[in-house]
């Protein structure tokens, strides 16, 4: 059974939509990547997708028993956070929040968690630095860390990489890949279509036209060609 | 030194000392997530509510009036609450207009009613004056209660409301009723607001808020420093406070509210001088 499936969705905002009659479906360990032009849709569909805002009409069915608690989610940036001050340490084990249970405090298992997620982002010596202090790339990892604390079964990504340079966006993708290696499933909305098509299983392109399938389907399909095309004349 | 201990021998004045610390104490611990959630205004909003309803209180020469202000004032906070998340209605306006509302309408109440001294009764409400020090024991107990439960709540919730006040979005999409959240803290500002009335009166009680808050943010760069930080400040301040306007004479909540001041002037330099 798909992990995820969505019939006939459509989102919006205040009864207006922005995208209708969503269908797709995301099975365990696949990676999907979400493209389309700026102001598509693509965040909005992240949000409707994790109950932040209501779905217009259609149905979003999570199976194999998934719940909120099993999801890591990286919004994309935004700038009230940067004032704030928090150390690293407490932004990544906040992504623990759901585990808590009844109990107030995290206890060591969360610790371990939290701890092992900063391993795997490469930020462990960044413990107890000031997230505002840090560059747009070490901000990204650390957000990626919470999100990995609170993922036991997946990770939606909003625009994960914007405003990073290429290398550290190539390190980034790579660190994706190596979660979805490990059995994690990955959503992911994404400018970058030439990386998309490189890591992803499945592409979902929602705009003026809507297009699902798998990467090779999108590769042959008009839209993907002509989207390419379109991306490729920009870089 | 030897004025101070006798003093100290009246019972009142060690009331008033015991009140002053712990409500300095909880509103500088609900400052921090008011400030990063830019929440304050609330407090403010709240503060004048809390005056029209001190106002009705005095007019129906109630004994105890907390027992009139704080349902009304833990109300209003659930109500701004509801229109400040409604993206519709322009909520920073509606508080503005419930709290010049209550002001207005409180002052009017005061004088349409027969109270014999409306000016010094306003201005006790307004700036505090002397009122932390004739304050009676079942009022210290209440404030005694309701600070040490205020301080409870928000110890076995600090986690959340971390949570809830770096990146509300993510704790909803990770399964964290924020709503539930945001309730409590805002109920949690009413009870300060109202505890506060009494010792800085109802213009002053931003500042006991805001003031520790923005203060250690100067001083810490991680939530927990400043957190505790802002707690120490406000603490030592109320305190400092206290006992010059009881050595002076000068009005406690002013002089609090002053020293409040002098502690931000100082740790806005010490920031400076680590290049913030
Ligand atoms: N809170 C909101 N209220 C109303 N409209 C919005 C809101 N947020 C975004 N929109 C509109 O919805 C459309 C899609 O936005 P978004 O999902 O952010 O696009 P994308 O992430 O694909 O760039 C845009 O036209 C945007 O103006
Ligand atoms: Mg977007």
């Amino acid at each position: 059974m798909a992990l995820l499936e969505v019939n006939d969705l459509s989102l919006g905002y205040d009864g207006k939509a922005i995208v209708e009659h969503l269908n797709f479906k995301v099975n365990a360990g696949s990676y999907l990547c979400i493209v389309g032009e700026n102001g598509s849709g693509k965040t909005t569909l992240m949000k409707t997708l994790l109950h932040l805002q209501k779905p217009l009409s259609g149905t979003i069915n999570y199976g194999d028993g998934l719940k909120p608690d099993e999801i890591g989610y990286l919004p994309q940036q935004t700038e009230v956070q940067r004032d704030f001050p928090a150390s690293v340490y407490e932004i990544v084990i906040s992504g623990c929040q759901s585990r808590l249970g009844r109990r107030a405090f995290y206890g060591k298992e969360e610790k371990a968690l939290a701890a092992d997620a900063m391993r795997r982002m490469a930020i462990e010596d960044l413990k107890d630095r000031c997230y505002r202090d840090l560059s747009g790339g070490q901000q990204q990892r650390v957000l990626l860390a919470r999100a990995l604390c609170a993922a036991r079964k997946i990770i939606l990504l909003d625009e994960p990489v914007s405003g990073l340079d290429p290398k550290v966006t190539a390190e980034l993708y790579k660190l994706i890949e190596d979660l979805n290696r490990e059995g994690v499933t990955i959503m992911m909305v994404s400018h970058d279509i030439s990386t998309a098509l490189r890591n992803a299983t499945h592409i979902l392109h929602i705009g003026s036209s809507v297009f699902f399938g798998t990467r090779q389907e999108y590769l042959s399909s008009k839209i993907g060609r002509m989207f390419l095309e379109q991306e490729g004349g920009e870089h | 030194m030897d004025i101070l201990f006798n003093y100290l021998q009246y019972p009142f004045v060690r009331y008033a000392l015991i009140v002053g610390v712990l409500i300095a104490l909880c509103a500088a611990l609900l400052g921090v997530p008011l400030v990063l959630k830019r929440f304050s205004f609330i407090g403010d909003g709240l503060s004048h509510v809390a005056f029209g309803a001190m106002c009705i209180a005095t007019v129906l020469r109630m004994t105890n009036n907390m027992i009139l202000v704080l349902p009304i004032t833990v109300l209003s906070a659930v109500l701004i609450l509801r229109t400040g998340t409604n993206t519709k209605i322009k909520g920073d306006a509606v508080i503005a207009m419930i709290s010049v509302a209550a002001l207005a309408f409180g002052y009017l109440i005061m004088n349409l009613s027969n109270t014999p001294n409306v000016s010094g009764d306003v201005c006790t409400t307004l700036f505090g004056s002397t009122s932390i020090l004739t304050l009676t024991l079942g009022e210290v107990w209440m404030c005694i209660i309701l600070s040490l439960l205020v301080l409870v709540l928000f110890v076995l919730n600090y986690n959340r409301i971390f949570a809830v006040t770096f990146d509300e979005n993510f704790a909803r999409a990770v399964g964290t009723d924020t709503e539930k959240y945001n309730l409590l803290i805002s109920v949690i500002t009413a009870v300060i607001i109202v505890l506060a009335m009494n010792l800085v009166g109802s213009l002053l009680i931003s500042a006991l808020i805001i003031f520790p808050a923005i203060s250690a943010m100067r001083l810490y760069h991680n939530y927990k420093q400043v957190t505790i930080a802002a707690a120490v400040l406000s603490v030592a301040a109320a305190f400092a406070g206290m006992i010059v306007s009881i050595l002076a004479g000068t009005p406690v909540g002013s002089t609090i509210v002053a020293a409040d001041v002098l502690v931000f002037a100082v740790c806005w330099i010490i920031g400076a001088r680590n290049g913030r």
